[in-house]
């Protein structure tokens, strides 16, 4: 397994050049000036041009990216044309939010949904099956802003019972950062909830189906023990697979949702960024997204084992 | 042993709680901004959210007052020479530097000598300047080579770059760096470990700032502080989620309610709905580099045809917040004037239609560029497309997000090759209501500072004398016919005025909504 470990931790620096030039050129050929949005509205074009400069950004193509990828070597991810703050920084400030957010909305995606899963198809074809499946398709359908200012219309401003925006630090305390994240979560938990639901229910359906379900059956094993001990766990891996999909999809999700729910997270970051053309905040955004996927991937590979004992790395 | 725990817990639970309940005992006024706050040096950008956090930090020399009248507010009190060429200032007593060390004259030659090399009107103030220098510890001169009429309108100009007055340390950055360290001497400290790009900007009461004695108005006045802290929510920027925050009360001001939502938060029992007294212009910018605009008989064509109702009706929509005003320079204010605007003020398709035909119009496509993520200007492009077409010009309307906008405008390219002929936006009053501030006027073809480089030595001329003038009755007549010959040439079209609405909770009072920036003093919760 270690061989195999190290072998996908060597995959991730060509996978991290790749995307590093990729993103780099990719910024350069969109329309839009970084020097210009600086400058503001009634800003000449000299100021535009001597902001350029000093950003760097009259150099040649090649020079940008080489101080570019020196830095990136050293572990830094430069600084942002328009925060005037360290990229790595700007995303440290960022990180709690995001992934107390994407922590929250996995957990409870997948306490609601493989349960919900699991019996539908136990109770296969029956209303409980046709109900989920329904939800699926809502789940699926209906955009994640449409589901926010539902619940914020109805939990907070009709009910009163939570926060219409913001975020609270885990350190101000337990109930207020629940509290803060709990319609954030719920959003955008949704539409994982109708993914892994499904994915759930036809994987434990396949299993079902299985010679030794009915030997367990046969045995005597009461039918809970069935489910969960024999047919959820051979289920399990493309469960697990579609959960690593859904973590890594979590991060356009959080876009939405940090923005509906005014989350100061690397979603609305990417977001500020991406207008403000602050090419370095985009680069290292991207960078750090990709070695996150990279990074669930794995671990997703490596439940494979834990789940299955007759896969071998 | 459990027993002890809990105690144990509960004591703990109890000290940390302490602080925050320190904490709530503050007074503290959540602001949602109508922006990011990005650039903390308001010299560097002409951003409106710079100038905003200026106004928090900084103080000015001199101020704007409701009236558009410029009222001394560092300054205690000033001489002009006979000949109208030196300026000697003296600054109020007990001025004072946020970390302590007293506000002199030399802060105020530097602050201006940075200030100067950025801002257009500052720089135009540079061209008649012979010296600013410091005399004695409190006070400064600003020597001129001739005679200029705008030198305390410049000193006290509202908006950006509005000539905040920093330490001269600081002020001695270049001016094209920005400034790294925020010591000001107005009356909210800025809080620099608070402050979170995106999220939050933190400003707390500065208890030794010493107020002027006369009542605020605008950014004159007394500027006292009843709040012991102001945040910025910098998070929450989603229309639909500030209304939400503000009518739960999780805010007490949004600094920019959407139109959509103006009529939601009127009927609101617990919400306080406000005009500005000061409005903001909408214009349509012409190229003139390039065909056809650089035709100036079909640009006075798209003049005729530019009706403002269906712009504002477009637009904004409700009728409360907007009216057609046929000056350049914004009406209510003192150079409002309507002289020379019959062309457009008076004009009809009819007229416009005669016009392109005469102007030998080959149906060469206009370039609008249309930004699409902007919804207070993006419907004027659609107008404006609407209007030529019915004049007779072919249009290209060009969707893209601002930032695209913005820098492509500062092509001069042909539009086949990436630039442009039309654009819209739209500007605060003070930040063209005199022939000098004006960023559409200067015409000096390519150098022009402002994009869409128009050429025309006589608005120029016209331009330098009104500078030149010291009497305010013959500078009123001078700024007609500048706006004259800027209607002549077709430097731009304004297409109506408006007032941006601002809401509050109920509890907020003093609040000021003079519309020439925001600011946040005199409040009190």
């Amino acid at each position: 397994m270690y061989p195999f470990i190290a072998r996908r931790l060597l995959a991730t620096i060509p996978v991290l050049v790749i995307v590093a030039v990729l993103v780099f050129l990719l910024l350069r050929i969109t329309p839009g000036d970084p020097a210009a949005i600086l400058a503001g509205d009634a800003a000449s074009t000299e100021q535009i041009e001597g902001i350029r400069k000093t950003l760097g950004l009259d150099q040649p193509l090649p020079v940008q990216f080489g101080i570019w990828a020196l830095q990136m070597v050293q572990g830094d991810l430069g600084e942002s044309y328009y925060y005037k703050v360290r990229v790595t920084q700007l995303i440290a400030q960022r990180i709690e939010a995001t992934f107390s957010l994407a922590l929250v909305t996995i957990v409870v995606a997948v306490l609601i949904s493989v349960p919900l899963g699991v019996i539908a198809a136990w109770r296969f074809g029956g209303w409980f099956d046709r109900f989920l499946m329904g939800f699926s398709v809502f789940g699926f359908s209906v955009p994640v802003f449409i589901v926010g200012y539902l619940l914020v219309w109805l939990v907070s401003l009709k009910l009163g019972w939570l926060p219409v925006q913001g975020y609270k630090r885990i350190d101000a305390g337990l109930w207020p950062w629940i509290q803060h994240l709990v319609l954030p979560a719920i959003t955008l938990s949704v539409i994982y909830i109708a993914l892994i639901a499904r994915v759930t229910r036809a994987s434990v359906l396949e299993a079902l189906g299985e010679d030794y379900i009915r030997t367990a059956r046969a045995k005597g094993l009461p039918e809970s023990k069935v489910l969960v001990k024999h047919a959820l766990a051979n289920a399990a891996v493309p469960i697990a697979t579609v959960i690593g999909i859904g973590i890594a999809l979590l991060i356009g999700g959080v876009v939405v949702t940090e923005s509906v729910y005014a989350i100061p997270g690397l979603g609305r970051l990417t977001v500020d960024a991406v207008l403000a053309r602050d090419f370095p905040t985009i680069q290292g955004l991207i960078l750090f997204f990709s070695l996150i996927y990279v990074g669930v991937n794995l671990l997703v590979d490596l439940s494979y084992v834990v789940f299955d004992p007759r896969i071998r790395y | 042993m459990n027993l002890k725990r809990t105690l144990v817990a509960v004591g703990i639970a109890a000290a940390s709680s302490a602080p925050i309940a320190l904490a709530q005992a503050q007074t503290v006024l959540t602001v949602v901004p109508h922006s990011n706050l990005a650039i903390l040096d308001p010299i560097w950008t002409t951003a409106y959210m710079s100038r905003n956090h200026g106004y928090m930090i900084y103080d000015t020399l001199f101020g704007t007052d409701e009236n558009s009248k410029i009222q001394p507010q560092m300054v205690d009190t000033w001489t002009v020479s006979a000949d109208k060429r030196v300026y000697d200032f003296k600054l109020r007593a007990g001025l004072e530097w946020h970390d302590g060390a007293p506000v002199t004259g030399e802060d105020v030659a530097a602050s201006l000598a940075r200030w100067g090399k950025r801002d257009a009107m500052g720089g135009a103030l540079m061209t008649f300047v012979d010296k600013i220098e410091a005399v004695g510890k409190d006070g400064f001169r600003i020597t001129l080579k001739e005679p200029a009429g705008f030198v305390i309108e410049a000193l006290g100009k509202p908006s950006s770059n509005v000539p905040f007055i920093m330490p001269k340390r600081i002020a001695e950055t270049p001016p094209d760096k920005q400034i790294a360290e925020y010591i000001g001497s107005g009356p909210y400290v800025f809080q620099k470990d608070e402050f979170k790009p995106g999220d939050k900007a933190v400003y707390t009461k500065f208890t030794k700032y010493v107020p002027r004695k006369e009542t605020a108005s605008g950014t004159a006045g007394g500027k006292r502080v009843h709040v012991d802290k102001v945040v910025w929510n910098l998070a929450l920027r989603d229309y639909q989620a500030q209304v939400n925050a503000l009518i739960k009360g999780e805010v007490d001001i949004i600094e920019n309610v959407p139109f959509q939502h103006y009529e939601t938060l009127v009927k609101d029992p617990n919400v306080e709905v406000r005009k500005t007294k000061i409005g903001l212009q909408y214009m349509c910018r012409f190229n003139h580099l390039h065909p056809p605009f650089n035709n100036v008989k079909v640009r006075q064509a798209v003049l005729a045809s530019f009706n403002q109702r269906p712009f504002l009706q477009a637009q904004v929509g409700v009728a409360d917040l907007y009216k057609p005003c046929p000056s350049m320079f914004t009406c209510g204010t003192p150079y409002g004037v309507a002289t020379g605007s019959d062309i457009q003020s008076k004009g009809s398709m009819k007229q416009a239609q005669d016009l392109l035909k005469a102007s030998g119009y080959d149906g060469t496509p206009v370039v609008i560029m249309k930004p699409t993520d902007l919804s207070s200007i993006d419907k004027l492009p659609e107008v404006a497309a609407q209007l030529m077409r019915q004049a007779g010009l072919k249009v290209d309307l060009q969707a893209m997000d601002w930032q695209t906008l913005v820098s492509r405008r500062a092509k001069k390219d042909a539009p086949k090759d990436g630039g442009w002929n039309m654009f819209c936006t739209a500007w605060v009053s003070p930040d063209i209501d005199n022939p000098v501030n004006n960023a559409a006027l200067p015409a000096r073809g390519a150098s022009t500072p402002w994009f869409g480089w128009p050429e025309d030595a006589k608005l120029e001329e016209l331009r330098r004398a009104f500078m030149m003038e010291t009497d305010e009755k013959k500078k009123i007549a001078m700024a007609g016919a500048v706006q004259a010959r800027a209607f002549e040439v077709a430097t731009h079209a304004p297409v109506g005025e408006f007032t941006q609405p601002l809401a509050g909770r109920k509890t907020i009072k003093g609040w000021m909504t003079h519309g020439l920036a925001h600011t946040y003093w005199n409040i009190s919760k």
